[in-house]
């Protein structure tokens, strides 16, 4: 495997020059011939139920095309599809409205669309429209949201439970019976914003065959069905001609623009643009779930964890959408990393009057890993041993169960780089009690384990299309939504490799959904497991035709040949060859197929039994380690990251600062997961801009090292793993551990503030 | 609207007579005449992505009225890389290092390193963290960022260890 010419380098990505020099065009980025602009009218309050809408007004102010409402909506009520391959059921499809009908049930959510000739027209015609609303008292806590007689979110459900899932092995009560000691604690994980630089928006028009045609930046080009089926259109009537984005981390996995986008050009015939404001997004779109995750751990003397009960509250504010895919991860992955052999598992999520929450980067997994890396530092320092050993002793190796019985199939190398990390934290020198200011420092391990690629019993699967230019350069055609995380440009670099050609003579052709072959979602660190492997079996058909041609002309077998330097050689004879270009031309002169198209299919199950989840529900794990070290300042609650060690294991790098810009990335987005705070009060977001929703700055978080391990187990191409989500894992927990070294005082409530830090500080130093 | 008015401005070494309003930003402005290159991330000074020179300083466009840029010169990360070295440089760099991800806030960036090294910035990773601080990225971590801007300071031979 060493003689890769690109795989494993940085090879510059095809889209980053146009990027550095200001030549990309995103979403906000386009404009038509007679565009006009969209904008939502959103309700005011967080529970409500709308008696009566009159546009009236709005509708006679000059400069308005359209004010459209729920009324107006082909199909108003939808469930939430994503690209997958097969129907998997009611529970798992997220039933949302496009407008809201009935009950409002988050503040923000839409209630009409209006279409003007300029922004501030529309802005003056969503202030004429008249909303009649009875204001209702709404529940904002999933725990009261689940209790007898609570107020009920949705107009159309018995209560405001959405799903309860259970995992379950072994026998946890005589377990616990035998345990030496007994940790139980409560921790609340907060709500965190994707807070992308780019909010969301795109254009649409209607084109002269009546297609509905978006140009939108968005994870799931798929959305396309979903769009067709609210405007009660054939699915070949609506396209996407998609955008790269400036950021997605899960928040532009939900539809955002494109059903009010098509509303609105279809009823105006009309280009139209829409543009959320910072205040929308921060406020309207989904958030990352808060949950309330109750932990109590068993065991041994020798540090042996022999029991784990988990109880997990997760908050779906008022729409359904992922909650359940959410909740699968949460339940699933509830004891982390290590190999417990009595376990139980109890989730439940419920709807409240809070912004619904859906995909953030992370999903599921994050919000367990703060707990499980709590309780495991908590049980070390009831035994007396240190968070290294307890974890040492416990982590998951190869061969291990799952909480659900399954045994991974790909690589599980943890315990390697459990120890490369901590080590580099420790080779870094001694730590110091202060710093110069008096701050107290503390340092943290965590481990951390999440999924890549869908839950398989969606049936995923990926396609990528090849295609030869008679000049010998290569385009590269996939459905691959780029957020920008190279997720097509990593596919050129495949195609080269296999092809032998020099990374510029790969061009890659992405995210139309009528010219190009569907790749899926831009979602569950899927794409380079899914499109990657796609991309080998598309480009494995074009060398199987150009190795023929080749053959044939030096009189050989195909399988003696290899593809390097823009050639075709004999591998054993390398100066017995012939120019790929040379090649190309005789197949095309033959009349050969130049364009293949590949398909790969993850691995397929069916839905589980939620009572007792079991089997394969993902396809394969990526684990993650970090080491930090904090400072404390015991007067006034504040901290410092002042060195942080991402650890992972990559499987196989595909390209270098792609691979390493993800787990920087990734750390530093879980870097906020601490403290991020949205301000969520009785439905209201008090924190709706980035003055006060304060995400890491270049100042926030040191010069961050990896350890990035290749272990060539994963079932990626060439062994690679997925690392985009995993990576937003085990550094908030790492964080939280190095407080509690510093200072004795355990977080169990994240956001952190300076007021609760300082209070959490005192209490110890009272006690 | 009313109260349309012209403006005289160099915008990428160009003279331009150009309509404006009274309340409009210099971030709408720039972007309705096609600069689209200066991004708009929050329209309140927050996130740094609409960054562009206004008479050699970085300034967010989104908090800077158009109409206060009357006779004075303005340029942006794209106008810089067609002429200017150091911009070339730097956005050299960026892809090299993969200091780019999404890219949206890379103009910005791009405009605040830029600045920070004409104002004789130094290859110190603290002082450039500093300078680019007031530039948010949600992607990068800053990491290949700072490597980038660090990179070139270190080749214009303006210090560092």
């Amino acid at each position: 495997m060493s003689d890769f010419k690109l795989i494993g380098t940085g090879a510059a990505r095809h889209d980053a020059w146009a990027k550095a020099k200001g030549e990309q065009a995103y979403s906000d980025d386009f404009a038509l011939p007679g565009m006009i602009y969209g904008k939502v009218l959103r309700s005011a309050y967080p529970a409500a139920v709308i008696k009566n809408i009159n546009t009236q007004k709005a509708k006679t102010l000059p400069g308005v095309h359209a004010v459209l409402t729920s009324a107006d909506v082909p199909r108003n009520t939808d469930v939430s599809k994503f690209g997958q391959m097969r129907d998997v059921g009611g529970g798992f499809e997220g039933l949302y409205k496009v407008l809201a009908d009935g009950k409002v049930r988050y503040k923000g959510e839409a209630v009409a669309l209006v279409a003007a000739d300029t922004e501030e027209i529309c802005e003056e015609a969503c202030r004429l429209i008249e909303v009649d609303y009875r204001i209702e008292p709404g529940v904002f806590c999933p725990e009261e949201a689940l209790l007898p007689g609570a107020y009920l979110v949705s107009g159309e459900d018995k209560s405001n439970q959405i799903m309860r899932t259970k995992v379950e092995k072994g026998d946890v009560e005589a377990a616990f019976a035998k345990a030496h000691v007994i940790v139980e604690n409560e921790y609340r994980t907060p709500a965190v914003d994707h807070a992308y630089i780019e909010t969301e928006g795109g254009v649409a028009w209607v084109d002269e065959n009546e297609v509905i045609t978006l140009r939108v930046g968005t994870q799931v080009l798929e959305h396309y069905r979903t769009v067709a089926k609210i405007m009660d259109l054939p699915h070949n009537k609506v396209r996407n001609m998609g955008v790269p984005m400036g950021g997605g981390f899960g928040g532009k996995e939900d539809i955002t623009v494109e059903s009010f986008l098509a509303l609105l050009a279809w009823h105006t015939r009309r280009p139209v643009k829409m543009i959320w404001s910072r205040e929308e997004s921060l406020e309207c779109h989904a958030k990352r779930h808060p949950e309330i995750l109750r932990y109590k751990t068993g065991a041994a003397k020798d540090g042996t964890i022999i029991a784990q009960q988990v109880e997990i509250v997760m908050d779906g504010g008022g729409y359904t959408y992922l909650t359940p895919w959410v909740q699968m991860y949460s339940t699933i992955y509830a004891p982390g990393c290590y190999r417990i052999d009595n376990l139980e598992v109890n989730s439940v999520s419920a709807f409240t009057n809070n912004t619904f929450a859906s995909a953030n980067r992370g999903f599921g997994s994050c919000q367990v890993n703060i707990a499980y890396e709590s309780q495991m530092d908590e049980v070390a320092a009831k035994l007396g041993i240190s968070p290294y050993e307890i974890r040492k002793i416990n982590c998951l190796r190869q061969g291990d169960e799952i909480s659900t019985g399954y045994i991974p199939e790909g690589s599980v190398v943890l315990e390697e780089l459990l120890d490369k990390t901590w080590e580099k934290l420790v080779n870094s020198g001694p730590k110091q009690e202060y710093t110069q200011e008096g701050w107290k420092i503390g340092r943290g391990l965590a481990c951390g384990m999440m999924p890549y690629g869908r839950l398989c019993f969606l049936h995923d699967s990926s396609r990528v299309g090849i295609r030869v230019e008679l000049d010998g350069s290569v385009t590269v055609r996939a459905g691959v939504p780029d957020l920008g995380g190279g997720q097509s440009s990593v596919l050129c670099q495949i195609a080269a490799e296999e092809l032998g050609l020099p990374i510029n003579k790969v061009h890659s052709f992405v995210m139309d959904t009528h010219l190009t072959p569907l790749a899926g979602t831009t979602t569950a660190t899927r794409q380079l497991y899914m499109s990657g492997n796609a991309c080998l079996v598309a480009v494995g058909q074009v060398k199987e035709v150009l190795a023929k041609k080749a053959a044939a002309a030096l009189n050989c077998l195909a399988a003696e040949l290899t593809f390097a330097g823009e050639r075709i050689f004999l591998t054993k004879e390398p100066e017995r060859g012939l120019a790929f270009v040379q090649v190309v031309a005789q197949a095309s002169n033959d009349g050969e197929p130049l364009f293949c198209e590949g398909q790969f299919n993850a691995p397929f199950t069916e839905v589980p039994d939620l009572t007792n989840i079991k089997g394969r529900i993902h396809p394969d794990l990526t684990f993650t380690a970090h080491a930090v070290e904090v400072a404390v300042d015991e007067e006034t609650g504040q901290y410092k990251i002042l060195k942080l060690i991402a650890g992972i294991d990559a499987g196989r790098v595909i390209n270098r600062n792609s691979c390493e810009g993800q787990v920087e990335g990734g750390a530093v987005y879980n870097v906020g997961y601490v403290n991020e705070n949205l301000g969520w009060e009785k439905g209201i977001t008090r924190a709706n801009s980035f003055a006060t929703y304060l995400i890491p700055t270049a100042l926030d978080v040191p010069d961050l090292e990896t350890v990035i391990l290749e272990s060539g187990g994963g079932l990626g191409p060439y062994g690679a793993k997925g690392v985009g989500e995993p990576s937003d894992n085990s550094i908030a927990p790492a964080i939280l551990n190095a407080i509690r070294d510093a200072t004795g005082y355990r977080v169990t409530s994240m956001p952190v503030t300076p007021e609760s830090l300082l209070a959490g500080v005192k209490s110890i130093h009272n006690s | 609207m009313s109260g349309t008015f012209e403006i005289n401005l160099r915008i990428n070494g160009q003279e331009a007579v150009l309509p404006t309003t009274a309340e409009k930003s210099l971030l709408r402005f720039l972007r309705e005449h096609n600069y689209w290159d200066v991004k708009c991330g929050c329209e309140e000074g927050d996130c740094g992505s609409c960054a562009v020179l206004l008479d050699g300083r970085a300034v967010k466009s989104c908090i800077t009225l158009a109409a206060a840029c009357n006779g004075r010169e303005i340029w942006t990360n794209r106008g810089l890389g067609r002429t200017d070295e150091l911009t070339k440089k730097l956005q050299a760099a960026f892809v090299e290092s993969g200091a780019i991800q999404c890219g949206f806030c890379t103009c910005g960036m791009i405009i605040a390193a830029k600045h920070y090294l004409e104002q004789g910035g130094k290859a110190d990773r603290s002082q450039i963290k500093e300078a680019i601080s007031g530039n948010l990225c949600r992607c990068t971590g800053y990491v290949k960022i700072v490597d980038a801007v660090y990179g070139v300071a270190l080749e214009m031979g303006t210090g560092g260890i």
